[in-house]
């Protein structure tokens, strides 16, 4: 189980706040951050991650103390068993999708891990291959078998499906889900997409200018909202099969809905359209 | 070409190889601090690097000639205890160099790390690597364009100094006499033509140096972005 108590002040776009909140988080747990930018949400997985220290903080993970700042007591990332995959995958771009992989191995750890990993995120076709001769799907599968080569205990998310098409965004759910349940992981994961949370989370955080707004079951939370919610839409945004995908600012967020045929539509950006948001 | 122009230039190819060895162990740690550190004082460390690039070498030359001259307190504390005399040798001309050619390695190098996303860096100590693996593993084949940079920057700039070579080392055959000052040499003493063996021989080396330079970043760009 983890325990977090965190303090740190936020600087965002909108002026200065503050990040203060405390939870919990049960081994085998996949929680879901969401919440509007800025609210500190890649802030907190920085935090987990020993990438940055906070103002005033504690974190227990299970008999371990990764944090304490009024003891002086801080484990660097290298220390703490935590997988992290970057919003924008952090693939070093020198190395093949291999070299990624073998890199992570700690020293005398076993081979099989990568394998095993290959398999799971169907990366056999794509071993020799650079970072930037990827889709943005195959450099995410990379980046999320990287962060499970070293066993962590806890995965870290970032938005990592955040700039994905939605069939490639179902399949890398499927892929998540799969590792998060196969390597017996507890996983936080950054999302806008309420589909997603619903489909992914056992429990959700809505996170507002530092503080937890909402805290819950997925299905109770998302369920609460009105069917009908107004949203500004935005632009479409063509998939490889013809269809298209429209992109709504929904309670400053920004999601995105497929859409068959945008013809019957009529939208121009900018025009307030409603959803109806499935509970 | 006789036997004392061979001496000159393999006595300046020897001092910009030595240099630039030198420039490339101490200015990687120190690029490396300046790109990442949040210390308060690192406009003031950044200032202090760069500063051989904006004052006249003849600045640096006479301070370095003014401590390390026998006369003054670490000048003679040096020779008395160490047995090093640094004014008019080798090893003081290397000393100059490294000093004036400093920012050539430490800019470029800079500012290759502070062109890399934070995240490569980050990404690897999630890994469980340490900042030293991370710098040789990572860091440092990202930057090889910059670093590439720095070397030949280095190098040729230790080439063409002039100003703190002739205050600290003089003007010694086979010990500190080095291209630039045998050029000013010949002249003053009126031989143009033996003036321009040496004038030519330095332009011929700095643009095939600096041809291999550009076609190496070419391919390096085109590289990434293929």
């Amino acid at each position: 189980m983890i325990q977090a108590d965190i303090s740190h002040p936020l600087h965002t776009a909108s002026g200065r706040g503050k990040l203060e909140l405390a939870f919990q988080l049960h081994q085998g747990e996949l929680l879901a951050l969401s919440g509007p930018s800025g609210g500190g949400k890649t802030t907190l997985l920085r935090i987990l991650a020993g990438l940055l220290v906070p103002q005033q903080g504690k974190i227990q993970f299970q008999d371990q103390l990764w944090l304490d700042t009024s003891a002086r007591i801080r484990l660097r990332p290298q220390e703490r068993q935590v997988g992290m995959v970057f919003q924008d995958y952090a693939l070093f771009p020198h190395m093949t999708v291999a070299q990624n992989l073998r890199y992570a191995l700690p020293k005398g750890g076993p081979h099989t891990i990568i394998d095993e990993l290959v398999r799971t995120v169907e990366l056999e076709e794509l071993l020799h291959r650079y970072p930037q001769q990827l889709s943005g799907g195959q450099q995410q599968r990379v980046a999320l078998a990287r962060a499970l080569v070293r066993r962590p205990s806890l995965l870290l998310l970032d938005e990592p499906l955040s700039a994905l098409d939605s069939p490639m965004r179902a399949r890398l759910q499927d892929y998540i889900l799969h590792a998060h349940q196969t390597f017996n992981l507890t996983t936080i994961l950054v999302s806008h997409d309420y589909q997603e949370i619903r489909k992914m989370a056992h429990r959700m955080i809505r996170l507002e200018n530092g503080r937890i707004s909402e805290e819950g079951a997925p299905e109770t939370l998302l369920g609460k909202r009105s069917p009908r919610t107004p949203a500004e839409f935005l632009r479409f945004e063509p998939l490889h099969d013809g269809r298209c995908i429209a992109w709504l600012r929904l309670e400053d967020q920004d999601v995105s809905i497929p859409i068959l045929d945008k013809a019957k539509l009529n939208w121009t950006p900018g025009q307030k359209v409603w959803v109806r948001i499935d509970g | 070409m006789d036997a004392i122009f061979w001496e000159t230039m393999g006595l300046t190819f020897r001092l910009a190889a030595v240099t630039t060895a030198c420039l490339l162990l101490i200015g990687i740690p120190v690029a490396y601090y300046l790109a990442y550190t949040r210390h308060p004082l690192k406009p003031f460390l950044e200032a202090l690097v760069s500063l051989p690039l904006f004052l006249p070498p003849t600045v640096i030359g006479f301070y370095l000639l003014l401590a390390f001259s026998p006369n003054s307190a670490l000048g003679a504390w040096l020779q008395e205890h160490l047995n090093i005399r640094l004014v008019f040798t080798f090893a003081g001309l290397v000393l100059g160099s490294i000093v004036y050619s400093l920012p050539f390695m430490v800019q470029p190098v800079q500012s290759g790390f502070e062109h890399l996303p934070l995240n490569l860096k980050e990404a690897s100590y999630t890994l469980g690597k340490s900042r030293m693996e991370t710098l040789f593993r990572v860091l440092l084949p990202n930057v090889k364009g910059a670093l590439l940079s720095g070397i030949v920057l280095s190098f040729a700039h230790t080439v063409g100094e002039f100003g703190v070579v002739l205050m600290i080392g003089g003007n010694v055959p086979g010990v500190t006499r080095v291209a630039s000052i045998a050029i000013y040499d010949e002249v003053e003493a009126l031989r143009y033509a033996k003036a321009n063996e040496y004038a030519l021989t330095l332009v011929a080396f700095t643009l095939v140096i600096l041809i291999a330079v550009y076609s190496f970043n070419r391919r390096h760009h085109n590289r990434l972005r293929a």
